[in-house]
């Protein structure tokens, strides 16, 4: 009954959406109130239906309903708890109902918070979203229903795959999608701007907060994916230049541009053709991400025949979105008014360099994704891989830092280098500090990782620089500074942290990948292995057993001299049900670096066991400075402009080059 | 029809299998400068089998069997080049990460300095016509006799409520 009482709810969702994708529009263009305030309920109703057909298809994964299909496939009764209920969005039609509560949950927000926003660019913002929203629920009704039964139903279901049964990816891709739907709202507002036929600084403003939440979900996503990669995968890789990776990291692209081109839009009205147009290829390419890992077309050319309906679907949804807001753009974009002008060394020169290399980045990832496809169509079977992405990237990557240092040093409108670079002298001194210590700690080869290392120092000192001289520390008494520090903007405090957080993760990134040490050899019970100045140790290995898997469990103990350092436990796990091997890394972080120990085969002989041991040199920064990077957005989304409910007074749109003196 | 479904399977088979351990004690080479040759060799190197993974991350059968053949051809005297121009001639493009330079992979190698030239030039270009434009048109304020009233409202409201935090240039 309950599973059926989901996909009713679906259906009746299915209609809301619909009204609310038609009747605000009319009521916009012909001036109805009644018919644009139908946007709000609507709204309200379709998040209400989709959270119940979640709440029923969550029952039926904790219940172990087994007369559903979905169930059946990716569920199994002995499960954790925490896996039945991850189980629900770990699986095409589940992953669905999540995409759609988000979806519908963010325009109910829209609905709920944007009482500034003029009602009929409202109407309008929402009826898009709602548009949005029946492309999806009669995607997932024609061809991903969650709700399909079996009958007679079996005893028992078919378990996940026991990879995904970790805490890390249970949460990886609720923020994941939290952050591609939070860019529907961006595309949104686009369309709806489009439609409207205006922006101007407000619109800018409106959108920031939509944009901030976005970008910081989909970097948490991120950093989630990576972080589980690194201990799950069991050999400390955390970025791997696979296609499913590269699906989240170009939306991240795009919306790290679009962050920062609303930015000029809000403050100068500039660039405001080029934000919209980037606010729909953020949400398109969020949309390709869906497509490219939902329809399997990336496990090869040939998966997607196995079900060519639900690929085709999500390519007409994929065609129809960006394509009609293409269209709308190429008809509407030049009504719009052309805003402030600026040298081409300014605030907004900067800000225009950091879209131009990160839309650059953007299509060098989507041509080395989508290439091998496209060949492979004409009969060439390539590999696209690391190798070629990691020799591309640093020319596009150090620009960017460098420029990311400077950036939040120039005055809008007209700057000049010459008075500007002094003021970081500090920060590159200390990044020739940096370059210094890797050069003694880890000599000169690879070049690279120098490069790496003053670019991390860069950006983190530059974020920092830019406070300091705001609060004019050390220049006037330390007092003061500290109450010039607690009355900056939070803003300018989520930028300096969002850039450091960059430059933290840089540091992870080069450390890991330049100055890893690792050792691959046969160890006996109480043998012991040295490495990059610790000793392993092979205490004992013993079987056990899990809830739904046995293991076999190595003991290490690690010491430094004489010292022990840790004990950790590492498995190899065998999961039954799915007939499946994995690996549970054992992991001692010392936060300037971990000690990794992985648990293999016996040996034939039966006496020792494969093992391989590592020491990643700052490898925890990178998840740390991705964290920092999300606070440094949700501090941004807090800052007194932006918060939703702000007193109306402040709020108010404020039209034309005024905006600019709040900052 | 069949091989591509089995490829299919394998390619899944790849994907699904935890790569528990990839290179193992028994392929290692005595000679730590040739195996740190080997290990950085297979890093470009594509397991055939696997979902883009290298023979170095992967624990299958056939990547295990790249690395012995990587491990021979340097025992060999190959050079790196020669090794990989060794697996190239047997294997075909697909077992390269980092693909060759040909007409096919043009877009792929070229295609990001293009797209960086083009987009370049298309900002420079528009900064230019922009400043021109403004140049032309009336320095004066663009705003409505109404609109400059409101902004001064506003101004003299916001000066009012002591928000002194600094009008940065």
């Amino acid at each position: 009954m309950i599973p059926e009482i989901g996909h009713y709810a679906l259906v009746l969702a299915l209609l809301m959406a619909v009204v609310q994708g038609t009747l605000p529009f009319v009521g916009a263009s012909r001036g109805n109130v009644a018919w644009m305030e139908v946007a709000r309920p609507a709204a309200y109703g379709q998040f209400l239906m989709i959270g119940l057909a979640f709440v029923a298809l969550t029952w039926a994964f904790v219940v172990s309903d087994f007369s559903l299909q979905v169930v059946i496939q990716n569920s199994h009764s002995l499960k954790p708890m925490l896996y039945k209920v991850s189980g629900v969005w770990g699986n095409h039609e589940g992953s669905l109902v999540l995409w759609m509560v988000m979806l519908s949950g963010f325009g109910a927000a829209v609905a709920a918070f944007g009482r500034n926003i003029p009602p009929t660019l409202k109407a309008r913002v929402l009826g898009v979203q709602g548009l949005v929203g029946v492309g999806f629920l009669l995607f997932m009704l024609l061809t991903s229903n969650p709700f399909v039964r079996v009958f007679p139903a079996p005893a028992d279901g078919n378990d996940l795959n026991p990879l995904l049964q970790d805490p890390g990816l249970a949460f990886h891709p609720p923020f994941l999608y939290l952050g591609y739907v939070g860019f529907s709202v961006a595309f949104s507002f686009a369309a709806g701007a489009l439609i409207e036929g205006r922006v101007d600084p407000a619109w800018g403003r409106w959108l920031r907060p939509w944009v901030l939440i976005a970008w910081a979900s989909l970097t948490m996503g991120i950093a989630m994916g990576s972080w589980w990669a690194y201990y799950e995968l069991g050999w400390g890789g955390w970025w791997f230049w696979d296609p499913v990776e590269n699906a989240s990291l170009m939306p991240w692209l795009a919306g790290t541009a679009l962050l920062h081109s609303a930015i000029v839009v809000e403050k100068r009205d500039a660039l405001k053709t080029w934000t919209i147009l980037l606010a729909v290829l953020t949400f398109a390419l969020s949309l390709m991400g869906t497509f490219l890992v939902r329809s399997g077309v990336l496990t090869s050319v040939h998966a997607f025949a196995v079900d060519p309906a639900r690929g085709t679907a999500i390519l007409i949804l994929l065609l129809l979105a960006v394509g009609g807001s293409l269209l709308l753009y190429a008809m509407r974009a030049h009504t719009l008014k052309v805003g402030g002008v600026f040298a081409p060394v300014s605030r907004e020169g900067a800000l225009v360099l950091n879209n131009l290399l990160l839309s650059v980045s953007c299509a060098v990832v989507l041509i080395g994704t989508l290439m091998p496809l496209v060949l492979d169509a004409f009969g060439h079977k390539i590999s696209v891989g690391a190798p070629y992405f990691n020799f591309i990237t640093p020319f596009l990557a150090i620009p960017l830092i460098l420029v990311m240092g400077v950036g939040p040093f120039l005055p809008w409108k007209r700057a000049d280098l010459g008075a500007v670079l002094p003021r970081l002298g500090v920060a590159a001194l200390l990044t020739v500090v940096a370059i210094l210590w890797a050069l003694w700690a880890h000599g000169v080869k690879p070049v690279m990782a120098l490069v790496g290392a003053g670019l991390a120092a860069w950006a983190f000192c530059g974020a920092f620089a830019e406070i300091a001289e705001r609060i004019k520390l050390f220049r006037i008494p330390l007092g003061d500074s500290l109450s010039r520090a607690a009355s900056l903007p939070r803003g300018a405090w989520g930028t300096a942290l969002a850039h450091a957080g960059l430059g933290i993760a840089v540091a992870g990134m080069v450390g890991t990948s330049f100055w890893l040490s690792e050792e691959i050899r046969v160890m006996k019970v109480g043998d012991q292995t040295p490495l990059a100045g610790y000793t392993f140790t092979l205490d004992k290995v013993e079987e056990l057993r899990g809830p739904n898997y046995v293991t076999e469990t190595g003991t290490f103990t690690i010491r430094d001299g004489d010292d022990l350092v840790a004990t950790i436990d590492a498995e190899q796990r065998w999961y039954p049900v799915a007939k499946m091997k994995t690996t549970e890394a054992a992991i001692h972080t010392t936060f300037v670096s971990d000690l990794y120990a992985v648990l293999g085969d016996r040996t034939e002989d039966g006496t020792g066991w494969v093992v391989r041991l590592y020491h990643h040199p700052l490898v925890p920064w990178i998840w740390f400075g991705s964290i920092v990077m999300v606070l440094g957005g949700l501090l941004s989304l807090s800052d007194r402009r932006l918060r939703v409910g702000v007193p109306q007074k402040r709020a108010a749109p404020v039209r034309g080059p005024v905006a600019q003196a709040a900052e | 029809m069949k091989l591509t479904r089995r490829i299919a399977a394998l390619a899944l088979a790849g994907l699904l299998s935890a790569p528990a351990l990839a290179v193992l004690p028994n392929e290692k080479l005595a000679d730590p400068a040739m195996e740190a040759r080997a290990r950085e060799i297979s890093k470009e190197l594509r397991c055939l089998v696997c979902q883009n993974q290298s023979i170095d991350d992967s624990n299958a059968e056939l990547a295990r069997d790249l690395r012995v053949l990587v491990r021979e051809r340097l025992v060999a005297g190959d050079s790196d080049e020669q090794v990989l121009a060794y697996v190239h001639d047997r294997y075909g493009d697909f077992v390269l990460l980092r693909p060759p330079v040909t007409g096919y992979t043009a877009a792929l190698w070229f295609g990001p300095a293009l797209v960086l030239l083009l987009a370049g030039t298309g900002t420079a270009v528009y900064m230019r016509n922009r400043r021109r434009d403004a140049e032309a048109a009336p320095a004066t304020s663009r705003l409505t006799p109404e609109e400059e009233a409101r902004l001064q409202a506003l101004l003299a409201a916001q000066d009012g409520t002591g928000s002194g935090e600094g009008k940065r240039a």
